[in-house]
């Protein structure tokens, strides 16, 4: 099964102020599949993905080298229009941050933000992106609720609906179960790999069960580095880095 | 001394000072409100229309000015400043205004929008000189709201592709709102309150102004007027009345902002 | 486009921003080019020293003002610091959570009573007990009585920002004292209040430019006479009042004369902020 690359980073490296964040990253992300980070905390994971959105660019003192290639084109090449860039790769975050409104205008924030004002055609992008997201059946009786009364892993389901309604074709989720209880993750886990049918997800994960169960690929990181990167059966049942296999058999981290 | 006579000395003292703060505050408003409420009938609203109009508008105009600058100084403050130069050297000056004595601001009014930019007395010049005036307290109080919305709203919003105006209008401005009104309402208790800088500034004629050029007389002025030269035998009663009025007013201005902070706990 | 607009809202903010900093130079650049000439021509010693105050002789000494300043807002520290600290301490550590409430509230409200009912107040109660209680039926228009006034004055200011910045004391000091066999009182004394002092003393420094500032609640109670005073019952005249007292009528060297008061008040103000400013930022204490 060899792919398309959707995301390729030549050369990465990141620092905030003096220190290095990242080191010499040279990623393949490939198109429609599930791409999962792991590594100890602090080791860069989250760093890298935001870099694909370009999130750090709000970050003060956070500078950048080498490149991201998404779709042949350099990210971080001049000319880029960051709205349009992080229109096409959504991303979802470690807690679940829907904004203080109705769960409707949730989702049909970004769509409005982007020009769509045709009533109809929201009606349709809200419900399209609920259903999506699993979470159509629990919220359509009450879609002018505000959505801070759902329970946490509704909400989750939410934000990845309201990341949806943009049409992404990529999927950045920063550890997005992590402030969920089991029942909702296995949920939200369900969504994930229904989703990589359409969508190229990238997956930070602490939860090495979580990266083995639903990522096609897996790279480890370890103090801004990736020691490996591989198809995830291979790296959880045939490390080839003595590091990788310290980690996934839960010697650190 | 021994360990429990020290302690009951200062817990004596803790207790004695608490309550000077509440007696000197149910003193005066007791007094005021004792002497005063009978003196609020219909006639009493029509004598004082001239200095409730004035009043009126000098709130509305130096609101106008002063909310949209001061919003959109927080804003800079809190979301876009980078140089931190640039913040302390802002935070001084605004540091610097709230210490300025009204008296100075009305100085200042009188000689720079009265004189010089030949406003005359008028709604205008005071309205001005009071915008300045009640600019750090918009400034502080909206930063403070800022500050209690949560930065995943502006991620959230950011990795949708907003924009980071349209983020601020349809985010964040609506997540801090009740901080906003708060400081819109303390300003206006503060103009309503004030006498020095709007004496100087606005006049102390006493008609129904008809337009902003024009001078008047505030609910404030009117009453320092009156305690001062107590003109005519019926001052003292009307002077009570006044001061229940804007006693009254500045209450509802307390327990109001009050309200819009319990809210925003829940 | 949209980074067009993004450019224009920022500097529309940064704007709005530089508009603080423009109107500090401005009032600052006025006063004083208003004011300076005045000192200048008298002579500055002459002007800051001089013990006659005569408009219509053109002579213009401010010393017995400076004095009356300084005094009542000495005294109104020495009461209205030590009752507001008190306070606060009551709301922040022993008080029962509805009690502090209400004191809260009522710090908020006299907060926001407008100066000219203190001072009225004062000139129907504060006075006439002094008038016959201490003065013997000389009158009761007095330093004492402006103290009285301000020192109530201040008691939101100071109460206030001693309350918000005894908050950021870290609980653990006070678990930790305690934990040590210390009571409740000497730790709230002498862990939890030391803790705060920077913050306390930023209250205070605020509270005394309140009280030098504070014109038309001290015209109300001060007599106004513009003399050096020999007792604390003595009639005075404070800068700020000087200037708000003879601003409506005056012209010509006498408008200037009372600009050159306005001048010196800013001096010390100015002086006040920037102890302000350097105590806050020291000590981290948010206004």
């Amino acid at each position: 099964m060899d792919s398309i690359t959707k995301i390729k980073t030549e050369n990465l490296e990141l620092f905030y102020g003096e220190v290095q964040a990242l080191k010499n990253i040279n990623l393949d992300i490939k198109e429609k599949e599930v791409t999962a980070l792991i590594g100890p905390s602090g080791c860069g994971k989250s760093t890298f993905l935001k870099t694909i959105n370009r999130m750090n660019d709000l970050i003060v003192g956070c500078k950048i080298n080498g490149k991201v290639i998404f779709d042949d084109i350099d990210i971080y090449g001049q000319d880029i229009d960051i709205i349009t860039l992080r229109k096409k790769i959504g991303m979802v975050f470690q807690k679940p941050n829907p904004f203080k409104m109705s769960i409707y205008d949730n989702i049909a924030y970004g769509p409005r933000i982007h020009g769509v004002k045709k009533k109809s055609s929201l009606d349709e992008i809200v419900e399209k992106s609920l259903r999506k997201a699993f979470i159509w059946d629990e919220v359509k009786d009450r879609l002018k609720t505000n959505a801070l009364s759902l329970s946490g892993g509704q909400q989750q389901r939410l934000c990845i609906a309201r990341a949806l309604a943009v049409d992404p074709e990529v999927v950045l989720m920063d550890e997005p179960t992590s402030a969920l209880d089991p029942i909702s993750t296995l949920k939200i886990e369900d969504l994930i790999s229904e989703l990589k049918k359409n969508y190229t997800i990238i997956i930070v994960t602490h939860n090495m069960q979580q990266g083995a169960r639903i990522s096609d690929r897996t790279a480890f990181f370890l103090s801004g580095e990736v020691i490996e990167y591989d198809l995830t059966d291979t790296i959880f049942t045939n490390p080839k880095n003595p590091k990788t296999e310290e980690y996934i058999t839960g010697r650190f981290g | 001394m021994s360990t429990k006579v020290k302690d009951t000395i200062l817990s004596l003292l803790v207790y004695l000072s608490s309550f000077l703060t509440i007696c000197s505050l149910v003193a005066i408003l007791g007094y005021i409100l004792w002497n005063g409420l009978g003196a609020l009938n219909f006639n009493f609203f029509m004598e004082l229309a001239p200095s409730i109009i004035t009043t009126l508008l000098v709130i509305f105009v130096s609101i106008l000015i002063s909310v949209p600058i001061g919003i959109c100084a927080a804003i800079y403050l809190h979301e876009y400043a980078k140089n931190k130069r640039v913040v302390e050297l802002i935070n001084f000056a605004i540091d610097s205004l709230a210490g300025i004595p009204s008296i100075l601001y009305g100085l200042f009014g009188l000689v720079f929008f009265v004189i010089t930019m030949k406003l005359n007395w008028s709604i205008l010049a005071g309205s001005l000189t009071l915008g300045i005036m009640i600019l750090p307290t918009i400034i502080r109080v909206t930063q403070e709201s800022l500050k209690m919305v949560p930065d995943s709203f502006r991620e959230g919003s950011f990795a949708l592709g907003a924009s980071k105006v349209t983020t601020l209008l349809k985010i964040i401005i609506p997540a801090a709102i009740r901080g906003i009104i708060t400081a819109v309402i303390l300003s206006i208790g503060r103009i309503v309150g004030e006498t020095a800088a709007v004496f100087l500034t606005v006049g102390t004629v006493d008609k129904v102004p008809d337009g902003v050029m024009s001078s008047g007389r505030t609910l404030s002025v009117h009453f320092y007027l009156l305690v001062k030269e107590a003109i005519g035998p019926d001052a003292f009663n009307q002077a009570f009345g006044t001061a229940t009025l804007l006693i009254i007013i500045v209450l509802m201005i307390v327990l109001f902002t009050q309200f819009l902070f319990r809210g925003r706990n829940d | 486009m949209k980074k067009k607009l993004d450019k224009l809202a920022e500097l529309l903010f940064i704007t709005s921003a530089i508009i603080c900093v423009l109107a500090l130079l401005l009032i600052m650049i006025f006063i004083f080019y208003k004011g300076a000439p005045s000192i200048l021509e008298t002579g500055v010693f002459k002007f800051l020293f001089g013990v006659e105050w005569q408009p219509r002789a053109e002579v213009f000494g401010i010393l017995p003002m400076i004095t009356a300043s300084v005094l009542v807002t000495i005294g109104a520290i020495l009461i209205g610091a030590p009752v507001g600290v008190l306070t606060a301490t009551f709301i922040v550590y022993l008080a029962p959570k509805r009690i502090g409430n209400i004191l809260k509230t009522a710090t908020d409200v006299l907060a926001s009573i407008p100066s000219v009912i203190y001072g009225f107040f004062g000139l129907m109660i504060i006075i006439p007990f002094i008038d016959r209680f201490l003065a013997g039926g000389a009158g009761g228009n007095s330093i004492l009585a402006a103290i009285i006034i301000l020192s109530i004055m201040i008691l939101p200011t100071v109460i206030s920002i001693s309350e918000s910045s005894m908050r950021e004391v870290d609980i653990s000091y006070r678990d930790a004292s305690l934990a040590l066999g210390a009571t409740k009182i000497s730790t709230i004394f002498k862990v939890m209040i030391p803790s705060a002092f920077s913050g306390i003393m930023a209250a205070v420094i605020l509270g005394v430019g309140r009280a030098l500032g504070e014109a038309m609640a001290v015209i109300l109670v001060s007599g106004n006479a513009p003399f050096m005073p020999d007792s604390i019952l003595a009639p005075v005249r404070t800068m700020s009042a000087n200037i708000a007292l003879e601003m409506g009528y005056a012209s010509g060297a006498h408008q200037e004369a009372l600009f050159g008061t306005g001048v010196v008040l800013f001096v010390f103000i100015f002086i006040i902020n920037f102890i302000f400013y350097i105590v806050k930022h020291k000590g981290g204490v948010k206004n």
